[in-house]
């Protein structure tokens, strides 16, 4: 369509008009972790200032950050890699065998408020003495990826040709070795969209860690919690922690930016 | 086929049963358990067994104030949230619907208050509202506004709230539609054009009728999530001040995990599941409306 001229002027304004309040609280954010207390606090806010490193020293040596991001990612990569392992043939054969009723069934499990699991999760796990261990957290956040990876896989199934299973099937392999060998070497983007939506969504989760995890296992999102219920919150070890816990799902954005756009619309796009 | 064995034969079955089962397993099961135990008198701190007391808990929790203020809130909540997040949203997804330098940029940018951890965004914010050292008091000075107590106010709290929600949420939207408007076919653009249309027109008869079901599946996705909003409300607030931002996600997490009142709690989630039930089930009819 022809643009108006107006409308070429006006353009790069609104472009400013989207970026700026979108940016700001990042920003804002990055400039206080390397803020000192005084400055921080300090009326009018200062956007001059000396910048330090003791928040991020703070963070990292006095509260054992490392092990939280350690305990993130333990419970992140399980999740997700257990959740593909289960998933990926049910999308298959949700796609396959157009079985729309079992794609619904695990859809559920996304629709449910996740509170309604946790409460009788809190009293089994307690008696089968699964409170902050691995386990516990592990199951719980697959009943966050899994979803993901059924929902963004069975989509991505569904474009797959099927002649190509087919003819590999003619010349004798079974329907399994034409998924394994043939269908999911062809899927490997919607496998990354999959992915890594699915990691970043157990990345963030902070009501069931919250519930089930307590000192050993504690993940990232708790700690940056608890540091705020200080006596007098320490923003400057706040910021940082929130700068620590944010950096690794804005990394892979930045390297699957195509697929994490790809994996947040499809649903909604193809309906 | 040369060889057709069990496995090959029911690979149906086979495939998604791990799935299936584990789903079971971690949802159903739990889920029955929340019904049964709603129709219990349950609190693991008196130490009393289970009783079976029918729906004694629903109505204990129909006549609590607090939960009827913490449903209407929920609600508030949600429609506050998702009409200014479904119209910004999909304004912003017309304004980008064009080839320019550096669009993905602007969706790089868009994505990241989408992947940021929800209870890291709240505190953000809590810097941003604090009303001695806040940013957004400072503006408002600047400007020679009254300054504000945002989330410590009981009267502004629900806004300040339902504005975080509208920043972190609003890019999802913009993205849902700027997908579902490069998917539109250009044919019915070009015949309006030969018959003439001006291009408000065009964009009320022809673009916003075919990106309605889109725009709608996004408020569906959407509303169903800000209904359950937790992170970000129990990270900036926790449900206060008083109980001026409780809603039924938070004050359920607050009978289970705080008060361990397990009967009221499991009541109220049965009340959320419904409201959830409805919002999905109703959105959906309103597509297919449109759809039709």
């Amino acid at each position: 369509m022809k643009q108006s001229p107006v409308f070429r002027i006006f353009f790069p304004i609104l472009l400013v008009l989207i970026i700026v309040p979108t940016l700001f609280p990042f920003l804002w954010m990055l400039l206080s972790s390397i803020k000192s207390q005084v400055d921080i606090i300090s009326w009018p806010p200062k956007f001059v200032f000396d910048p330090t490193m003791i928040n991020f020293y703070k963070v990292f040596r006095e509260q054992d950050f490392l092990k939280y991001l350690i305990n993130s990612s333990i419970v992140g990569v399980s999740s997700v890699a257990l959740s593909l392992l289960m998933g990926l043939p049910a999308a298959y054969s949700i796609a396959r065998f157009g079985q729309k009723r079992l794609a619904v069934f695990i859809l559920i499990a996304r629709l449910m408020p996740g509170i309604s699991f946790l409460m009788p999760w809190y009293i089994v796990f307690s008696r089968l003495g699964l409170m902050d261990s691995y386990t516990a957290l592990i199951l719980s956040h697959i009943l966050i990826a899994m979803p993901v990876v059924v929902w963004v896989m069975s989509a991505y199934f569904e474009g797959v040709p099927r002649e190509l299973e087919e003819s590999a099937m003619i010349d004798g392999a079974t329907q399994q070795f034409a998924f394994l060998r043939i269908v999911l070497p062809l899927s490997v983007p919607g496998v990354v969209t999959a992915t890594t939506l699915s990691f970043i969504f157990s990345w963030n989760n902070f009501m069931f860690s919250q519930v089930l995890s307590m000192e050993k296992t504690k993940t990232l999102p708790i700690a940056v919690y608890n540091f705020m219920s200080y006596a007098e919150v320490d923003w400057g070890g706040v910021m940082a922690a929130a700068v620590a816990i944010m950096a690794p799902a804005i990394v892979l954005t930045m390297i699957f930016q195509k697929y994490v756009v790809k994996g947040l619309t499809m649903g909604a796009v193809k309906g | 086929m040369i060889k057709s064995g069990f496995f090959e034969r029911n690979l149906r079955y086979i495939f998604p049963l791990p799935a299936l089962f584990f789903v079971l397993l971690l949802m159903v099961f739990p889920v029955a358990y929340t019904l049964v135990i709603s129709f219990t008198d349950w609190a693991l701190t008196s130490g009393r067994p289970m009783k079976f007391v029918g729906f004694s808990s629903y109505l204990g929790v129909l006549k609590e104030p607090r939960f009827i203020d913490a449903f209407g809130r929920t609600f508030s909540f949600t429609i506050g949230a998702v009409v200014l997040e479904a119209v910004i949203g999909t304004v912003l997804a017309l304004v980008l619907n064009r080839e320019f330098v550096g669009k993905n940029g602007i969706k790089f940018i868009l994505l990241l208050p989408l992947v940021s951890t929800p209870v890291a965004i709240g505190i953000v914010w809590n810097l941003f509202y604090d009303p001695t050292i806040g940013f957004l008091n400072y503006c408002l000075s600047i400007l020679g506004l009254p300054q504000s107590g945002w989330v410590t106010d009981a009267s502004t709290v629900l806004p300040s709230l339902i504005m975080v929600d509208v920043w972190q949420w609003t890019p999802m939207i913009a993205l849902i539609v700027l997908a579902g408007l490069a998917g539109l076919s250009s044919e019915p653009y070009e015949s309006a054009r030969v018959d003439g249309a001006n291009s408000t027109q065009i964009f009320c008869f022809i673009t916003l009728p075919m990106i309605m079901p889109t725009i709608l599946t996004a408020v569906i996705l959407r509303a169903i999530d800000a209904l359950k909003t937790f992170d970000i409300i129990y990270a900036m607030t926790g449900g206060g001040p008083g109980y001026a931002s409780e809603t039924i996600n938070i004050m359920a997490y607050k009978y289970s995990f705080e008060y361990f009142d397990l009967g009221s709690a499991s009541a109220m989630l049965v009340f959320l599941f419904v409201l959830v039930l409805a919002a999905s089930l109703g959105v959906m009819r309103l597509r297919k409306r449109f759809e039709a």
